[in-house]
């Protein structure tokens, strides 16, 4: 460090001695709080507050059943995003990696999930059902896992195959499969499924996951998130429902997603694991923020573009002092 | 006596923040821009966010879809926070602009950037305990990249239960802490002088 900047660096760090003016901290604070609340006041009373009301099975159920039926069939076959996801619910998948670091693997499964008996039978055997699900619950039950793979797998490959449209499911060996799915659809269309998935035939609950997990499985909850604009791609991390401001401040996570490569899963590592590769970005940005005054550049900022001019204008009119030139 | 630790703080404190610093009666003359309001204004939100979110929590994350009154507090919260993040944005760019680390102030800078990131996640954490649409999506959505980083193995953004009390009781407290931390800074290395102020032996008046 220069002498010159070393002595400038002592100035800066030194009590003031210059000019000083009255300053009343205290009624600074509260003039502050009054003006604040009296803002927020005015804000609550004209704008409110947004508060949609949360999506239901019983109302997936009722709106769009053969999504319902068919998604409570991929969870039987485990072809459904939960069943195939892998850490924390599932060790089905590796997950997401940048490079050598397959941090969601690692993690391990701390969140067990097992779609097949955590949706669909788990559910079916909580509740008193007709005899026809009740056999087919117990038929299940008695067959092997590859026998209940076969049967799940080639009636869900058919659904596929029909594009949805279960009136037009071609003939075949489905074992109860079918009857398990219209089980659960029917429970999910009395409502007594969103209870049975939040209890897991407990009492206490406060732990959401299996039941916004298999909410995500379909294709209900998304096209409610892509009706109210909040899908990743198009900014949505950042709205909120309804005409209201939402977590502006996540604008530049937000961002990412809007970019090559991130906003394209087929273009390559990031664009497939473009989830971890915006974290390790926005945390290497968020370390940049806390880390500005040793950042070389950016540090400098301040002193070439003269901003603080402004700032400070009375400061420097009553102390004639001009811009240094560098 | 000297030894005691307690009477080391008590020494430690009443030289680097007495009183005439903590409560101070007046300021350098520079300190003159509408700048300067914002670190005040920021505080100011952070105590209405917490005295609606103390009366929302005596009632439970429930009442407000059920109540007039409730709704009305959730606004207050709600506004409250846009409020303090407009205000703390516009403190944090003001800060950078006056290269506000200068003259050890460092630590200063750090605490309010870091509190700039646990203001994110203590806001995030109150979208996932909305218990409506809102936070039926954001938990779905948001549980990919917390995953995708092994996080969410211990935090776990669809559990209910978990976000509460980390959005209630963990986050207000770290958040809290730093803020107290970086308001003491700041009180006890005084307001950062102008750029081109100069000591008189580098050619300044003051």
């Amino acid at each position: 460090m220069s002498a010159n900047r070393e002595l400038k660096h002592e100035f800066d760090a030194a009590p003031w001695k210059g000019k000083t003016k009255r300053y009343d901290i205290v009624k600074e604070g509260t003039i502050a709080l009054a003006i604040v609340a009296a803002l927020t006041l005015v804000l609550a009373l004209l704008m409110g507050s947004p508060d949609e009301t949360p999506l239901t099975f019983k109302g997936w159920a009722t709106t769009n059943a053969d999504n319902f039926y068919a998604t409570a069939v991929q969870e039987l076959a485990g072809s459904s995003g939960t069943a195939t996801y892998g850490g924390p619910y599932n060790k089905n998948s590796d997950g997401l990696n940048v490079g050598p670091f397959w941090l969601q693997k690692w993690a391990g499964v701390t969140h067990p999930i097992d779609t097949v008996n955590d949706f669909v039978i788990t559910p079916l055997s909580t509740q008193l059902m007709s005899s026809e699900v009740s056999s087919a619950v117990s038929t299940w039950n008695a067959a092997s896992p590859t026998q209940q793979s076969a049967w799940a797998t080639s009636y869900d490959e058919a659904i596929a195959k029909a594009e949805g449209k279960l009136s037009e499911v071609a003939a075949g060996d489905y074992g109860p499969v079918p009857t398990l799915a219209a089980g659960l659809t029917s429970m999910a269309k009395s409502g007594g499924l969103d209870a049975a998935l939040l209890s897991q035939g407990g009492f206490f609950q406060t732990d959401n996951t299996k039941q916004i997990l298999f909410f995500g499985d379909g294709s209900y909850l998304d096209d409610a998130g892509t009706a109210a604009n909040l899908q990743g791609g198009t900014w949505g991390m950042m709205n909120e429902t309804g005409r209201y401001p939402g977590q502006a401040w996540l604008w530049l996570y937000s961002f990412w997603y809007q970019i090559p490569p991130f906003n394209n899963e087929e273009s390559g590592p990031i664009g497939a694991n473009a989830d971890a590769y915006i974290m390790y970005v926005m945390g290497a940005l968020s370390l940049g923020l806390i880390l500005i005054p040793v950042i070389p550049g950016i540090r400098s900022l301040p002193m070439r573009i003269p901003i603080h001019r402004g700032i400070w204008s009375q400061y420097y009119k009553a102390e004639g002092i001009k811009r240094r030139k560098k | 006596m000297s030894e005691m630790w307690t009477a080391k703080l008590r020494n430690k404190w009443q030289k680097n923040l007495p009183i005439e610093k903590l409560l101070p009666d007046d300021q350098p003359a520079y300190v003159a821009s509408w700048i300067y309001v914002f670190g005040v204004l920021t505080l100011a939100a952070l105590a209405v966010i917490i005295a609606s979110g103390v009366v929302l929590a005596f009632e439970g994350p429930a009442w407000y879809h059920v109540s007039h009154a409730g709704k009305f507090i959730n606004s207050l919260h709600f506004w409250s926070v846009q409020l303090f993040f407009v205000f703390m944005v516009i403190h944090l760019w003001g800060k950078f602009w006056m290269a506000a680390w200068r003259g050890n102030r460092f630590a200063t800078w750090m605490t309010g950037a870091v509190a700039f990131v646990a203001s994110i996640a203590t806001a995030f954490t109150g979208y996932l305990v909305q218990t409506n649409f809102d936070s039926q999506w954001i938990s779905f959505e948001a549980k990919d990249g917390f995953n995708s980083m092994g996080i969410g193995a211990w935090f776990n953004v669809t559990n209910l239960g978990q976000m509460l009390l980390l959005h209630v009781a963990f986050l207000p407290l770290i958040l809290g802490a730093i803020t107290v931390v970086h308001v003491l800074m700041v009180r006890k290395r005084g307001v950062v002088p102008p750029i081109d102020a100069e000591p008189i032996s580098l050619g300044g008046r003051s």
